[in-house]
């Protein structure tokens, strides 16, 4: 508002770019932050992993980054950890949690259901705002005195909690404790008013069911993350009195440095609790906006109805349901009490079955499709591999009597990497493809697009793949070297494997950015319907304007996945493949595909 | 100068690509095509491309078992971890067929409906019938899972009773290292907390206590006699450690503040698993499995199993608490 009322160039570019409250520009917002984040998770990455596949050995590229973490070229044990932290912090946090909803939902609610904006522009503002300087401070805590937090991104008490534990502790975990209770806030800012938009703003006609599924999943999201995202705030702020104001909510009969500390009647286990009643629901706000975005592109690409959509909203409604009562899979070997790990065993494997329906779901959707291999259709196929592939390794995980022995073992790495962080960015990066006409007013371009998968799947599988087999020989996560045991002497190769197929997937996300920056600039201008959807969004101009729709927000007629539906003639009802939503049922005409 | 040379060289390859965009852009105008559009032909080669892909992800798969199989874990050293063993196999020979078939369904279906101008797509949006049958099959399996699992479970943290004879054993974790310690004769561990610790006594034992006199602690290595029950105690002095023992299919962390517990009776003697992995340095070990500082990634102790007349002899020869 104020920018109409001060009509200054520059405070129009203030208010257009940088204190917007439209929702386009926010989403833009959360995107390209989140992919700065995000390309610096990955570098952090691709740095350790040289440590990793090469102990020992002297990179100048290290010497060159990490300056004092180093030490002739070879980086020093502490800061292997950090740089593990950090990677671990930002990829879930930063890119998967913020970039993925908060681009994505912020783009696709009011556009898919019909509404001039967000319920509040202001709120959403903010959500971006508090991202952006949460994400300033995370920053600034990688060049504080002592490094930045080094106790794994679950900073377990008690190594989190004292500085003598390991420098990292100090500074640096205060600025981690800060920066993410400013990001839990942005999230709950965020989630509330997707919620709110999503119940309050749908258009006429748009009732539940005829929502798409990529509502549906923001929509899950939103809640679990409303209902999580606050523990996790509470375990950091008594984090914060431990470090700071002498409590002892997770500390007690401990001795360090030489001497004995005052804290008593804490319990660690207490904080494990609290992170993972968050921690867990998290895999699922990451991965349900991907699952959400990629049964939309499959659905149009392969030019047929989602298959089962009911199910698949039933099915994300079990698993947002179930993620909130199964963390204690994460604590097996904790020492709590055995019954407990008994009816977590239960809870988690139940997860495999809403999980499965969507896999085969997904599957028959494709199955006497037409389908187009867009860049975004074939990384939404690579999620369904990927899901399937870290999937059903979650069978042995979530199984206590086998937890034991692969529990935090590279076992975990390999299979959550697969399933949430293959998945979630598979998700985002699909999504992006699918909707940058929508983002940029411009096309991506496809062989560029192609040749990104194609190095990205191979090279992620090279990564991940290999994990399961050093953790079935026993090999502990987070080990600066494994040099130091005999009995992993023989593995040194599997880690050099792994290690080239780390620096070729970094190479291979360079051209998606290349193709993001270029075509975001320079592409072809996109037409208003590039992959002839059937939802609202295609129904705006290329050119962003305020509230969306020029004239009179459109009225729904039927749900958005009538894609190559025939008459009894056996020809197309329209003429076309697809029936966007605002066309008008017509006569004797069922709607949802027969529901 | 190198980083110089290195910034010009990533301009001009950048500089390069954009022109090679331009001139594709143009290209694909000139044929009156917009260069976005995806034609027939092209997502054929992308599908193509995909059961490649299907061939070299399997193939890929069974090179690393093929190449990496031998390294993993040996047999399981434990009377329990044969039953972690036998489930581990139950859940693979599930999970490998389910990942195999529904990967092929997957690819097939990409490549057989790639796009084609002259067919149209099937509008099929659900069948009850087909869903029902893919939840039950899932749910009949996982059920099957469940159970087997819970009772490996259940038997696995049953504590060892007082009656049966079994070695009592503490095992205390600090940065970076281990210690343990035998309850000694009267099969009681004296008390312990962090306030004793004072120079040697690193464990903290509290010297007042009649149960600790007779305790035994151990450096470097720890010795178990075969075919006895062993119940573990778990301390910590400062953060949490995990001790692991994967060759007996073992872990429990090691909370500050809290004792925690885990038993396993070892089934084959070092000596005897030196012949079996035919590798003459073969040695059991317990390592630390929970992030606990910079030199978490080197904090090992080293276990012996052996009969239990030569663990007795070694035992004898190790010194009381109260002697010292």
């Amino acid at each position: 508002m104020s920018a109409h009322q001060h009509p200054h160039e520059e405070q129009d570019f203030l208010f257009k770019y940088v204190f917007s409250q439209d929702h386009k520009m926010i989403s833009k917002q959360f995107l390209i932050t989140g992919f700065i984040m995000g390309f610096i998770g990955l570098s952090m990455s691709t740095l350790f992993r040289l440590q990793l596949g090469f102990p020992g050995e002297s990179f100048w590229i290290i010497d060159f980054l990490l300056g004092s973490w180093a030490e002739n070229g070879v980086m020093l044990p502490d800061k292997y950890l950090a740089l593990v932290t950090m990677h671990g912090t930002i990829m879930v946090f930063f890119l998967l949690t913020a970039g993925l909803s908060g681009t994505f939902s912020n783009l696709l609610i009011p556009l898919q259901i019909g509404a001039r904006d967000m319920a509040s522009g202001f709120l959403n503002m903010l959500s971006y705002w508090f991202f952006f300087v949460s994400s300033v401070i995370m920053l600034i805590s990688l060049g504080v005195e002592g490094g930045a937090a080094s106790a794994g991104w679950t900073i377990y008490p008690p190594l989190s909690a004292l500085p003598q534990a390991i420098p990292g502790s100090g500074l640096g975990m205060t600025l981690w404790l800060v920066a993410m209770a400013i990001f839990i806030a942005s999230s709950l800012l965020g989630s509330l008013n997707y919620i709110v938009t999503i119940l309050n703003l749908r258009t006429k006609g748009m009732t539940m069911t005829r929502l798409p599924l990529t509502i549906w999943s923001f929509l899950i999201t939103a809640i679990v993350g409303v209902i999580s995202f606050p523990v996790l705030l509470a375990a950091a702020l008594l984090l914060v009195f431990d470090r700071s104001f002498g409590t002892s909510f997770y500390l007690s009969d401990i001795y360090i440095g030489g001497q004995v500390l005052e804290h008593s009647g804490g319990s660690p286990i207490l904080f494990e609790h609290l992170f993972w009643f968050l921690g867990h629901p998290e895999v699922y706000i990451v991965l349900l906006p991907a699952l959400g975005i990629t049964s939309e592109i499959v659905s149009t690409m392969s030019r047929k109805p989602i298959f089962g959509y009911r199910a698949m909203i039933t099915s994300m409604l079990a698993i947002g349901f179930l993620s909130a009562i199964v963390w204690g899979h994460h604590m097996f070997v904790t020492g709590m009490n055995p019954f407990l790990g008994a009816v977590f065993t239960f809870t988690t494997l139940l997860i495999a079955i809403p999980s499965a329906v969507k896999v085969f779901n997904y599957i028959t959707t494709l199955w006497k499709g037409n389908i187009k291999f867009s860049p975004a259709m074939l990384f939404s196929i690579g999620l369904v591999s990927t899901f399937i592939s870290g999937g059903l390794t979650g069978l042995i995980l979530g199984d206590s009597a086998l937890d034991i022995n692969v529990h935090d073992t590279y076992f975990v790495v390999g299979h959550f990497h697969i399933v949430m962080g293959l998945s979630g960015i598979f998700g985002m990066i699909a999504g992006v493809y699918h909707w940058f006409p929508k983002i940029f007013g411009r096309m991506l371009n496809n062989n560029l697009g192609n040749a990104h998968f194609w190095i990205t799947i191979v090279s992620s599988y090279g990564i991940f793949f290999p994990m399961h087999f050093l953790g079935l020989a026993g090999v502990p996560r987070r080990y600066y070297t494994n040099s130091e045991f005999p009995l992993f002497e023989n593995l040194l190769d599997i880690n050099t494997l792994i290690t080239w197929f780390a620096i070729l997937a970094f190479a291979g996300q360079l051209i998606f950015f290349f193709n993001f920056v270029y075509s975001a600039l320079r592409g072809p201008k996109a037409p208003q319907n590039p992959w002839k959807g059937n939802s609202l969004e295609w129904t705006t101009g290329v050119k962003h304007i305020h509230g969306n729709w020029p004239g009179e927000i459109p009225t729904v007629h039927r749900w958005p996945y009538d894609y190559s539906k025939l008459n009894e003639n056996g020809d197309y009802v329209t003429g076309e493949d697809f029936i966007p939503q605002i066309v008008p049922l017509g006569e004797g005409e069922l709607d949802g595909g027969g529901h | 100068m190198i980083a110089l040379v290195a910034i010009v060289a990533v301009l001009l390859v950048i500089a390069t690509a954009v022109q090679i965009l331009k001139i594709a852009e143009l290209r694909a105008t000139e044929s009156g095509k917009e260069i976005y559009e995806i034609s027939a032909k092209q997502s054929k080669a992308q599908a193509f491309l995909l059961m490649v892909f299907l061939v070299a992800y399997f193939g890929f798969f069974a090179w690393q078992v093929w190449k990496w199989g031998g390294l993993m874990l040996p047999v399981s050293a434990s009377e329990h971890g044969v039953g972690v063993d036998e489930l581990m196999n139950i859940t693979l020979w599930f999970i490998i067929p389910v990942f195999i078939i529904t990967h092929i369904f997957l690819f097939w279906f990409s490549y057989k409906y790639s796009f084609s101008e002259t067919r149209k797509a099937l509008f099929f949006s659900h069948s009850n019938k087909l869903e029902m049958f893919w939840t039950i099959i899932p749910s009949v399996a996982l059920t099957v899972l469940i159970l087997v699992g819970l009772s490996n479970w259940n038997k696995i943290m049953t504590p060892i009773s007082s009656e049966t004879e079994h070695v009592l054993l503490e095992v205390c974790g600090q940065q970076f290292m281990w210690g343990a310690r035998y309850a000694g004769k009267d099969g009681k561990l004296g008390r312990a907390s962090v306030e004793y610790i004072e120079g040697v006594n690193a464990l903290g034992i509290d010297v007042s206590d009649e149960n600790s006199k007779d305790d035994k602690i151990v450096k470097g290595e720890f010795h178990l006699p075969v075919g006895v029950p062993v119940q573990f105690v778990f301390r910590s002095q400062d953060v949490l450690h995990s001790a692991y023992m994967p060759h007996f299919r073992a872990q429990m962390n090691c909370v500050p503040g809290l004792k925690t517990q885990f038993n396993f009776t070892p089934t084959i003697t070092t000596a005897e698993m030196k012949e079996k992995t035919q590798n003459e340095n073969f040695e059991y070990i317990l390592l630390c499995n929970k992030i606990c500082g910079a030199a978490h990634y080197n904090m090992q102790m080293n276990i012996v199993v052996e009969s239990k007349e030569d663990y007795e002899k070694w035992l004898a020869e190790q010194k009381e608490f109260g002697a010292e």
